[in-house]
């Protein structure tokens, strides 16, 4: 008995040691995304993307710092889509998996609580897709690869005022989702700012697991508003525009980039069709190294990849540039977290697939968006482009 | 304004209706056991998924018009539903009745059931949501402002209609009858010759049976299937039974109707934020009046 024990030990420690030795030629990156919980398709959309740029990129030997090469190791963590459970696996990636650097999580309902973790613990975050401003603000070692919801709601109300010709707006939000809730909030602020105060007719919410909206959806519709101003998660919107419908709404909707999943059109179907939402970029029409990178992942994958998959490829892009800006690894876990802030301050303008991005000094980037329309085909079609 | 409450009166029919469905198992189980099957929304949603599987596979493999799919779909789901039901009984809460453990311990396995079939459903389908097919093709009437589908229309004459079938078979037939002898007195029914576990299961039956009715009508009226789709529903259809008066078909009835009202109305008048805190206040109010519920009796239990 003893024998074996000491044997186990033994094996153990000499993994252990493999492990180790082994861990000086990887960098880890920690993935903090939703692979199960309300929003799992935005979880698998980033782990493909990033799965594509890890065979890429250790497919020719690795990535290169400082002269030397290293194969990367990228950590797939579940947060459930839920805020809290987002704060424990930003904690496992830094402190258990010993992470270099970590992407994730994707909504700002996640993103707001972790990133004040990652600022803690002095370890540099990106998130791909989360634009409420709290994300960033005053924390250094976070960054973003989208754009920001005081950008995002402007846009969408100068777009609906022009396309739809609208006097009136309605909002229904989710109150338990700090995007939802902070993008509803700007967008009457914005709108009433415009079209004078109490132009927004209707200001109504709902919660995370609601599934019946009609009591919301007969307050807005008596108030007969020009359009509805939905900005949900992709799987609320389906329920939501289908509901509105039933009920004998006829007018538009006007969403936000949470509508850019792949799933919308599966969940929404026929009653999705010719709204537009604003988003990160249009996967029909693109060019260049965006069709390149659409391409690929459409053969690999199956579907067209959604905002939350190209943004990920963007930000696992920035942060391997800035590793490879910091000029060499010393090794020291601390130490190198450093080099990688510093390095990620220091990136000029970087040219990513969803637009040129330049971070300022929030770490926000400035970036353009655009504003798409669901074509009678079900796909996300390219129908305006704003710029700060 | 009057369209606008004939409006929300029919949305707080609908809603209600699921409330109802759902409830009535929780009432026909706690009458007969005394026990508060906990797994009972989860048996909901395994109903909305065998309804979904169901649906898919004769509209897309078989091919067959969406009218048939739906007659066939209602009995798969409701015989398929009760099987999952049934199971739970045999594999769970029986063996415990039969050691003769406390009713908390059968409660806390009930518990542990609904974990089990939500957490067994995210391992096996995976988290990413399903899409309930069009077995219907819904068409929104409107009569002077007030807008209302056949398929709402449907699922609340489904709700009453289920309601009377119930009251029928527990007031009116034999099986009724040992059920209520079994809430009654459990120890003396069986020296009566009522075979005691068949008609437990056959509460069990009816029970799932009206859950999985329900999960597929959910699937058609919100057609959007997650594993966790059962869990907030089922303890809110809970508190619907407790109110009406737990163990009474019509409190189970009336109590999902009032809860889905209550709701619905809420959200109405007062802004959509306050919705659970303002119905839930209502809910305690009645039961701090009347704390057996609209339906309940007292029963003293003897330790």
């Amino acid at each position: 008995m003893k024998k074996k024990l000491a044997a186990a030990v033994f094996t153990c420690s000499a993994l252990f040691i493999a492990g180790t030795a082994m861990s000086a030629n990887t960098i880890k990156i920690g993935y903090n995304i939703p692979m199960t919980g309300d929003i799992p398709k935005v979880g698998e959309s980033s782990k493909f993307s990033a799965e594509m740029l890890k065979a890429d990129i250790n497919g020719a030997g690795g990535l290169e710092v400082g002269g030397k090469k290293y194969m990367l190791e990228f950590i797939y963590e579940d947060n459930e889509a839920k805020a809290e459970s987002a704060v424990t696996t930003a904690l496992k990636l830094i402190d258990k998996d010993q992470v270099l650097a970590m992407i994730g999580p994707n909504s700002s309902k996640q993103a707001v609580p972790a990133g004040q973790v990652a600022d803690d613990n002095q370890t540099v975050m990106v998130t791909p897709w989360s634009t409420n401003p709290d994300t960033t603000l005053d924390r250094p070692w976070v960054f973003r690869a989208a754009f920001l919801d005081p950008f995002q709601g402007p846009v969408a109300v100068n777009f609906a005022v022009k396309t739809f010709n609208a006097k009136t707006a309605a909002v229904l939000y989710d109150l338990s989702n700090d995007y939802s809730k902070g993008l509803a909030e700007i967008f009457r602020d914005v709108f009433e700012k415009k079209l004078g105060k109490g132009s927004v007719v209707a200001f109504e919410s709902h919660g995370t697991k609601d599934q019946d909206f009609s009591a919301q959806l007969t307050k807005i519709i008596s108030a007969k508003p020009d359009f509805i101003f939905l900005p949900d998660n992709y799987n609320q919107v389906a329920l939501i525009v289908k509901q509105a419908h039933q009920q004998g709404y006829k007018g538009q909707f006007m969403g936000s980039d949470a509508w850019g999943s792949s799933e919308l059109m599966t969940l929404c179907g026929d009653d999705c069709k010719g709204l537009y939402f604003s988003t990160h970029y249009a996967a029909a029409g693109a060019t260049g190294a965006t069709k390149e990178f659409i391409d690929r992942y459409t053969k690999k994958y199956g579907y067209v990849p959604d905002d939350v998959a190209a943004l990920t490829w963007d930000a696992t892009r920035i942060v391997l540039q800035a590793i490879q800006g910091t000029g060499g690894l010393t090794g020291k876990l601390r130490k190198d977290r450093k080099a990688v802030l510093k390095a990620m301050s220091a990136i000029p303008t970087f040219a990513g697939i969803t637009g040129n991005m330049k971070f300022d000094e929030q770490g926000d980037p400035v970036k353009c968006a655009v504003v798409v329309k669901i074509s009678d085909s079900g796909t996300f079609e390219f129908a305006e482009s704003v710029c700060p | 304004m009057l369209e606008s409450i004939i409006q929300n009166l029919i949305n707080a029919l609908q809603w209600g209706s699921f409330y109802a469905l759902i409830a009535l198992g929780y009432t026909m189980v706690y009458g007969v056991l005394t026990l508060i099957n906990f797994a009972h929304g989860d048996v909901f949603m395994v109903g909305a998924y065998i309804a979904f599987f169901a649906a898919t596979f004769i509209l897309s493999t078989l091919g067959l018009p969406g009218w048939v799919a739906l007659a066939l779909t209602i009995p798969i789901t409701m015989i398929l539903t009760s099987i999952v039901g049934v199971s739970l009984e045999r594999i769970a809460y029986r063996p415990l009745r039969r050691k003769g453990a406390h009713r908390l311990y059968v409660v806390i396995t009930a518990l542990m059931c609904g974990l089990i079939l939500e957490n067994g459903n995210l391992a096996i389908f995976g988290a990413s949501r399903k899409a309930f097919p069009e077995l219907i093709s819904v068409h929104v009437y409107t009569i002077g402002g007030v807008s209302f589908t056949n398929l709402k229309i449907a699922v609340i004459g489904t709700a009453i209609l289920s309601f009377f079938i119930l009251q029928w078979i527990v007031t009116r037939t034999k099986v009724g009858m040992a059920m209520r002898a079994i809430s009654y007195d459990k120890f003396a029914v069986p020296l009566m010759g009522i075979p005691i576990d068949n008609i437990i299961v056959i509460t069990f039956i009816l029970g799932s049976a009206f859950a999985g009715l329900a999960g597929l009508l959910f699937g058609m009226s919100y057609p959007i299937l997650e594993p966790y789709m059962g869990a907030l529903i089922g303890w809110k259809a809970f508190i619907a039974a407790v109110v009406g008066g737990i163990g009474d078909i019509r409190g189970a009835f009336l109590g999902g109707f009032l809860l889905g009202a209550v709701e619905i109305l809420v959200v109405a008048v007062f802004p959509s934020t306050y919705r659970d805190l303002i119905a839930f206040t209502v809910l305690l109010v009645i039961l701090s009046v009347k704390p057996t519920g609209l339906f309940g009796i007292a029963k003293t239990t003897k330790i």
